[in-house]
């Protein structure tokens, strides 16, 4: 069994299938970056990723565009990251509740609003057709290279961009003026407001800029992932990006990296399920990202504690001396 | 005098908070271009609040702003900025994480076309002014890693960098340890030589008369007078900000000290920022007497009293109640050998909030026998308990389930007042028990302290009210810089006096103040 589980996991093909699981979670994750950089808690990336998926699927059938239907999910996404902090920042609710807000309303009302758009119930299997589909690229170059280009190449053109997003939102965050004053708010509102800038707006900007990259993740669901939309398909990955932002520390390269250990342990899942004679076990594999996520996040958590105790160390170091 | 040699005019400032409380009343306050004007008075006095007005934050209730003899609103720190005032808030507004020519050029970072940081132009202007204005800096250090001292470099280059040309500082050597306060000055009078006004909040009379060319004098609320320092003597202005008009001496019994509950004995603290806030306290206090602990906020009782309760470990010396040490003793422990504690902060340390007043009474005893049935409360015994407090006390309430956070302060204080006075305590710390509450509740917790202390409790009485500790003790000691500067066991003592020694112009002999141990 363990060398059949091995032959299937040294392949490209493997490799290949944890760069397309990793793409969403990664864009969600950065979602969670942007906004907890803003000292924003976004718990709301579920129920915006649900929401989006439905909206860019729909979008891009009513347009027949898939160029349509993902700038609409980063519309949509958009507007519920500025409703969240219309609540939260104007209306004084908590961001949590907000956030539960939000994914509840992914539950509950994406059903609802596709019976009524399209008088269909629980997932849009009968729309679906190549052209609202988000189309895939060869690398050219790549491509000829042996398992490299099996790997690298034939990919959505979203996956491309949620890696190229962890630079440019890692170059936004550290290179821009508006980066910097993003993270001053987030670490002391008190200092940035006394050099006049504005801690709701910057706030404003980090959720909505949230909401769109939660968007692109949810339109990377309905329209490539799942090629259309159904209940549940987003299946916790708001909340395993929320796990990958913790354990990459808040920072892009961070989060991309715990994004890709997510992935892989969702690609695990997928093949073992696949194995012969696992049917049974069936229950067992399922929890496997799950199970992953709260180890990673156990490490994650000593290693911080590690961390608070050597900086509370040093002062009382520097006192005997 | 010309009317325009005044950058700063303020004239008839009052300002009346919401609450009703007037922080300021016809306020006049004026300073001169390039001058080092120092603002003056005890805690409370109104000092910050005038400086707030000044800065945008507050805006005042009455009262006109002259800058440059042009009548202002100011109605934002921004705006405040852009008109050339700046100000150093006693706690830093930095943030850790950035370096600092990151703090330095936030909100109006330099760029490259348009859209990147150019990081080298921000190190480039720190430098610059740094250089300018002799206020060494490390551009490229993180502000998490530096020093007090140069955290507060970088304060006032954030202000020089935004164009100010009067610099506001809230009691700046707060923080600071002696050498840093040395540098500080230097830096300040270089400032002044290069033609800037600077407002310097403290209530340090050696630092003022060093620095200072002239000075106002606030207390409760209004200015008592404008000065040149050379021509105010430090006991004149002790004298300005401490005295009053009224003392009421309360009518109390004679106090026989027993024996000693509480030694404290040479205890020494230096705080996270390295500075000393305790240096060699010894005391005792006795059964049946009042001991009372005066002194300017800051010179170490807040440390004192949290290390009599548990809260702060010191660094060396020991505390005893009944020659048991209580140093590194949690709470419950501290409370069961006879010690109750009146916070300074009720909202936090004194009651729970949402919790209602009965709850709140019995916090300290519901697991005592007589509360309890088995495995539940006995729910009539803790009633019977919070309802004679209630009437003891005089508890304005509608019932004993009444939230905690809706009564007014000074039923709050009554609440708990009524749990920490009534557990039969050995010592009692009271720690500002009567501040911002109302003549009535002031009234009963003064007398109650009075009572207990006669029937044989130890008191030790923590104020920054000067009144209230010179009325209730029956010993006092006079706290500043960390260290005890008088003992007064005779009765005989009065504002001016304790003015004196709480300012640092006097010092009793060790010999005297040691008689503060009994020993």
């Amino acid at each position: 069994m363990f060398g059949q589980f091995f032959q299937t996991i040294f392949q490209a093909d493997f490799l290949f299938i944890i760069i397309r699981i990793t793409a969403p979670i990664l864009f969600a994750a950065l979602a969670a970056v942007i906004s907890e950089k803003a000292g924003v808690a976004n718990i709301g990336l579920e129920g915006m990723m649900m929401i989006t998926a439905l909206f860019g699927f729909l979008f891009a059938y009513w347009t027949q565009s898939w160029v349509v239907g993902v700038l609409g999910a980063m519309l949509i996404g958009i507007l519920l990251g500025l409703m969240m902090g219309f609540f939260s920042f104007k209306l004084k609710t908590d961001i949590i509740l907000s956030g539960i807000a939000v994914n509840m309303l992914g539950t509950g009302g994406t059903i609802f609003l596709l019976y009524m758009f399209t008088g269909l119930r629980g997932n849009t299997g009968a729309l679906v057709s190549p052209n609202i589909l988000i189309p895939t690229i060869d690398i050219p170059l790549i491509n000829k290279i042996p398992i490299l280009g099996d790997m690298l190449s034939g990919h959505a053109i979203l996956t491309y961009l949620a890696f190229i997003f962890v630079f440019v939102m890692r170059t936004f965050l550290y290179r821009t003026p508006l980066g910097l004053k993003i993270r001053a708010v987030g670490e002391n509102p008190n200092a940035a407001s006394s050099v006049g800038v504005s801690v709701i707006r910057m706030k404003y900007i980090a959720i909505a800029m949230s909401g769109a990259l939660a968007g692109l993740g949810g339109a990377f669901m309905s329209m490539y992932y799942s090629q259309g939309w159904n209940q549940g398909m987003v299946a916790g990955r708001g909340f395993i990006a929320l796990a990958a932002q913790a354990m990459g520390r808040g920072e892009p390269v961070g989060a991309m990296f715990s994004s890709v250990l997510f992935g892989l342990a969702q690609a695990m899942k997928t093949k073992v399920s696949g194995l012969r004679g696992m049917a049974s076990y069936n229950y067992l594999i399922e929890m496997i990202p799950y199970v992953v996520t709260i180890i990673g996040l156990v490490f994650y958590a000593v290693s911080i504690k590690r961390k608070a105790r050597r900086h509370q160390l040093r002062p009382i170091k520097e006192k005997l001396q | 005098m010309e009317a325009n040699e005044f950058v700063v005019r303020m004239e008839k400032i009052t300002k009346i908070y919401p609450n009703g409380i007037a922080a300021n009343r016809d306020v006049d306050f004026a300073i001169r271009k390039g001058e080092i004007h120092a603002l003056i008075g005890e805690n409370g006095a109104g000092k910050s609040t005038l400086m707030k007005i000044l800065f945008g934050l507050e805006q005042p209730t009455d009262g006109t702003i002259y800058l440059n003899d042009e009548r202002v609103t100011l109605s934002s720190p921004l705006e405040a900025i852009s008109k050339g005032i700046g100000m150093v808030h006693q706690h830093f507004m930095l943030v850790p994480s950035l370096t600092v020519a990151e703090n330095i050029v936030l909100g109006m970072a330099p760029t490259k076309g348009g859209l990147f940081i150019d990081y080298k132009e921000a190190v480039r202007l720190t430098r610059e002014y740094s250089e300018k204005y002799n206020l060494f800096v490390e551009p490229d250090a993180r502000v998490a890693d530096i020093a007090v001292g140069m955290k507060q470099k970088v304060e006032i280059l954030k202000a020089l960098v935004r164009g100010a040309q009067v610099l506001i500082l809230d009691e700046p050597t707060a923080v600071l340890t002696t050498q840093e306060t040395v540098e500080l000055f230097q830096e300040l009078k270089n400032l002044k030589e290069q033609g800037f006004t600077i407002v310097f909040i403290s209530h340090k009379l050696k630092e003022i008369k060093e620095l200072t060319d002239r000075i106002t004098i606030m207390r409760a609320g209004r200015s008592v007078g404008v000065y040149d320092t050379d021509t105010i003597s430090e006991q004149e202005i002790s004298r300005l900000m401490v005295g009053r008009d009224v003392v009421l001496r309360m009518d109390k019994p004679e106090s026989v000290p027993g024996e000693r509950v509480l030694c404290v004995e040479d205890l020494h603290y230096i705080n996270e920022w390295d500075k000393k806030m305790l240096d060699g306290i010894s005391f005792s206090v006795r059964q049946g007497e009042i001991v009372g602990i005066a002194g300017v906020e800051g010179n170490g009782q807040r440390e004192l009293v949290d290390i009599l309760f548990g809260l702060k470990v010191p660094d060396s010396g020991d505390a005893m109640i009944d020659g048991q040490s209580l140093i590194g003793l949690p709470q419950a422990r501290i409370r069961t050998l006879g010690v109750s504690y009146v916070p300074e902060d009720r909202m936090t340390f004194g009651v729970a909030q949402t919790a209602n007043i009965q709850e709140n009474m019995v916090s300290d005893r519901f697991s005592q026998k007589r509360f309890n049935k088995g495995p539940l409360f006995n729910m009539k015994s803790l009633y019977d308990e919070s309802d004679k407090l209630i009437m003891d006390y005089a508890v304005l309430c509608k019932s004993r389930s009444q939230e905690v956070g809706m009564l007014s302060g000074g039923n709050i204080q009554k609440v708990v007042v009524a749990r920490e006075f009534s557990s039969d305590p050995i010592l009692i710390i009271a720690d500002q028990p009567t501040r911002g509450i109302d003549v009535g509740a002031t009234e009963l917790i003064r007398n109650k302290l009075v009572e207990l202390s006669r029937a044989g409790a130890a008191v030790l009485l923590v104020s920054a009210d000067l009144n209230e500790v010179m009325e209730l003790s029956d010993n006092l000691i006079v706290m500043y810089n960390g260290q005890i500067a008088g003992y007064f066991d005779d009765g005989q003592w009065d504002d001016v006096m304790m003015g004196e020694y709480m300012l640092g112009l006097k010092r009793q002999s060790d010999e005297e103040i040691r008689r503060a141990c009994h020993a």
